[in-house]
């Protein structure tokens, strides 16, 4: 077998990554299911470039059997959306016991849910977006007019317009008229059961990707995003050239201590596993505000987990380090 | 929606928990695979030196003489010589662009139209113009109309495309007064006409309408397909054209594929010879007419505001969704609710089609049908609870 990549391996590391087939699980029920395609592509090459044995799968319906059926050393999941980030799929594989590259169940719900996520941020003293969060009942029962105005009044405008729950960018909006909420509000709701209506932060966007490691997580240089034009919608982030990618983030050394600090805590505070992208906005004073945070973040060439992994160590080198210390999910 | 993130949408149609009425294809278990499988082993056990080699860029002479048979049942007298076989309809299309189409250069086309077709004449970077569309078909007032004020503005009006049968995405078929009166206009205004009809044999009442290319063989091109008959994998289709044009497709077909599959070609060119194909296509007819009435019952029960002409054959339901409801906006809860469609501004250069959907019949069978519309149904009542609470 011809080994590519591995120059930066040790030799211990190498023999378990070769020896270890690893089932690289995608795809699924999911409106995220073409990009966990592509992202389990991008794993899976790595992997690949390391001389592992690696099989790229997609989910069915009956996952736990699907797994069962096959005789995977480590799973490593790469569903983005409902089934792969909310905790369902990881509870099939802590059922399992397989060791995986991934998170466990808890994590999974606390980083699903934005507004969850956001309220425990808050609380460990992050700066946080303010946010209100409308469920569909709550939009029906009290009517677009009271909601949308109520909400203007509190957080003014601009305003950031979300699904609840869900990942690359479907269904945001991004809002400067009050008569142009209550549309963006029911196209999130189109998504998700709830929306979240987010005070517009105005400044750089920035992703910071956290990995285990063996001296525990360790976060990865910040990467900033600068859409060439518009926003950071779904399109701009899976089309290639349509955005320009900072590696690393263009803030000075001190803010770029806090995004990693701010990265780490989150990590660490919600319980998350092998890797985690949490987004924020850095604004005109250096303060990073925290949007969100993934605990399976996108992998394609154009998504910044790869990136900020990259420039941290060699990527082969640090997929290889994440199969060899995959644990079964607790 | 944007474009990009419908097709992440339908990246999930195809999975099995969605009743999927969004694709225009024929059901796996409707095709002849035991006579395919005979006769593909045959082909290459006894017939390699022809089946797997190149082979004519016009087609195999033994498959276009079969098609001289086939279009003969859908209403197109022609001869051997005439018909210029390619790889699928959609060659024939793409390949006609390529000849006849240059930048700016206008397209007209009916209202909606086929999604496939948009795709290749905005490749060619052509002007795309709606013409005005009732159940009857295109309107020959509309097509002058159109013509003068493309001309107007100094635009070449290059082709005009229908699809006269059972129209993708509408389902009407256009009307025999309807054809004479169309053709007539094109003739009178010099343009041509591009006749798609993968459908005529799939009536599900009568047979097919004269063809436009028999009322004007010298000004219609028609274009047939055994994507719907027989199989799409193995994708043959083709071209009748009046002669000057014919030569200008077959140098272009050699230039863009050197020759259609001579292996796809004889498989269907032995399955029509050997086999009672008009069997198989009455068979497929009573199952799609069984698939269209278990949508259209299934629509009246759970969807009684929405809109829909009738199909008389083919594939598809254009529906109009209640209360102008957009189809786009719907698409992400549907998916979530287990069904797929098509949003209707697929079908439009422009941003009209917003408040239809294309509903597919084709694909699953009755059941699946029927409850992919109840599913539906339901996502149309939340978005107008959400619509009525928005005051819109």
């Amino acid at each position: 077998m011809t080994v590519v990549g591995t120059h930066a391996m040790s030799e211990q590391v190498f023999d378990a990554v070769v020896r270890t087939p690893v089932v690289v699980l995608a795809g699924g029920f999911s409106s995220e299911r073409e990009v966990s395609l592509r992202s389990a592509e991008g794993v899976a090459a790595v992997l690949a470039d390391t001389g592992c044995g690696v099989q790229v799968i997609d989910a069915e319906p009956d996952v736990l059997g699907q797994l069962q059926r096959l005789d995977a050393g480590v799973v490593w999941p790469t569903l983005h959306g409902a089934a792969g980030e909310d905790g369902s799929l990881a509870e099939v594989l802590r059922l399992l016991g397989v060791p995986v590259v991934g998170t466990g169940p808890d994590g999974c719900r606390l980083s699903w849910d934005k507004s969850v996520a956001a309220a425990l941020a808050a609380g460990w003293g992050i700066a946080v977006p303010p946010a209100i969060t409308v469920t569909a009942d709550l939009f029906r029962d009290l009517g677009a007019h009271r909601l949308v105005e109520s909400a203007v009044v509190r957080l003014g405008l601009p305003l950031a317009v979300k699904p609840k729950r869900g990942g690359s960018g479907f269904g945001v909006h991004v809002v400067h008229r009050v008569d142009d909420v209550a549309q963006a509000l029911m196209s999130a709701l189109g998504h998700d059961s709830a929306a979240r209506l987010e005070r517009m932060v105005s400044g750089r966007e920035v992703t910071v990707t956290a990995v285990e490691t063996e001296e525990g997580p360790r976060a990865c240089p910040p990467v900033e995003i600068e859409p060439v034009a518009g926003d950071y919608d779904f399109s701009a982030r899976y089309t290639a050239g349509a955005i320009e990618f900072h590696v690393p983030a263009r803030v000075d050394a001190a803010t770029a201590g806090r995004l990693e600090h701010g990265a780490l805590t989150v990590h660490r505070n919600l319980g998350l596993g092998a890797l985690s992208r949490s987004d924020w906005i850095v604004d005109t004073a250096g303060t990073p505000w925290f949007l969100e945070v993934n605990t399976s973040p996108g992998m394609t060439p154009t998504s910044t987990t790869p990136m900020g992994l990259a420039a941290l160590a060699p990527l082969p080198e640090v997929v290889s380090s994440l199969v060899t210390r995959a644990r079964p999910l607790t | 929606m944007t474009a990009s993130e419908i097709r992440a949408l339908f990246a999930v149609a195809g999975r099995p928990e969605v009743v999927s009425l969004a694709g225009g294809m024929p059901p796996p278990d409707s095709l002849p695979l035991d006579l395919l499988s005979d006769i593909a082993a045959r082909l290459v056990l006894t017939d390699a030196a022809a089946s797997l080699q190149y082979g004519s860029a016009q087609g195999d002479v033994l498959l276009r003489e079969s098609v001289v048979e086939v279009a003969a049942e859908s209403g197109v007298h022609t001869h051997p010589g005439d018909v210029v076989v390619t790889t699928g309809s959609q060659q024939a299309l793409d390949l006609l662009a390529r000849i006849l189409v240059d930048p700016g250069d206008a397209v007209l086309v009916e209202s909606p139209t086929y999604v496939g077709a948009l795709g290749v004449f905005r490749s060619y970077e052509a002007v795309v113009r709606h013409v005005a569309t009732d159940a009857d078909g295109m309107s020959p007032e509309g097509l002058r109309a159109a013509v003068a004020e493309e001309r107007a503005v100094g635009r070449r009006v290059k082709l005009v495309y229908v699809v006269p049968n059972h129209q993708n995405p509408s389902g009407a078929t256009m009307s025999s007064p309807r054809r004479d009166a169309l053709v007539e206009a094109a003739a009178a205004a010099g343009v041509l006409v591009v006749e798609d009809d993968p459908y005529s044999l799939l009536g599900f009442d009568g047979g097919p309408i004269a063809s436009l290319h028999r009322r004007d063989p010298g000004g219609v091109v028609h274009l047939g397909s055994f994507s719907k008959i027989l199989a799409p994998g193995l994708r043959v289709g083709y071209a009748i054209a009046p002669p000057a044009l014919r030569d200008k497709l077959v140098l272009a077909a050699e230039a863009a594929v050197l020759c259609p599959s001579a292996f796809a070609q004889r498989v269907v060119a032995a399955y029509l010879t050997e086999h009672p194909w008009r069997e198989h296509v009455k068979g497929l007819r009573v199952m799609y007419r069984e698939r269209c009435d278990a949508m259209t019952d299934a629509l009246a029960r759970h969807l009684p505001d929405a809109r829909w002409l009738a199909p008389r054959g083919g594939f598809f339901v254009w529906a109009r969704l209640p209360d102008g409801l957009d189809a786009s906006a719907l698409l992400p809860r549907a998916i979530q609710a287990r069904v797929a469609f098509v949003p209707g501004s697929a079908f439009y250069a422009g941003d009209q089609g917003g408040d239809h959907a294309r509903l597919s019949f084709c694909l699953p069978p009755p059941a699946d049908v029927a409850e992919g519309v109840r599913r539906l149904a339901g996502v149309v009542t939340a978005e107008r609870e959400l619509r009525s609470a928005a005051g819109r």
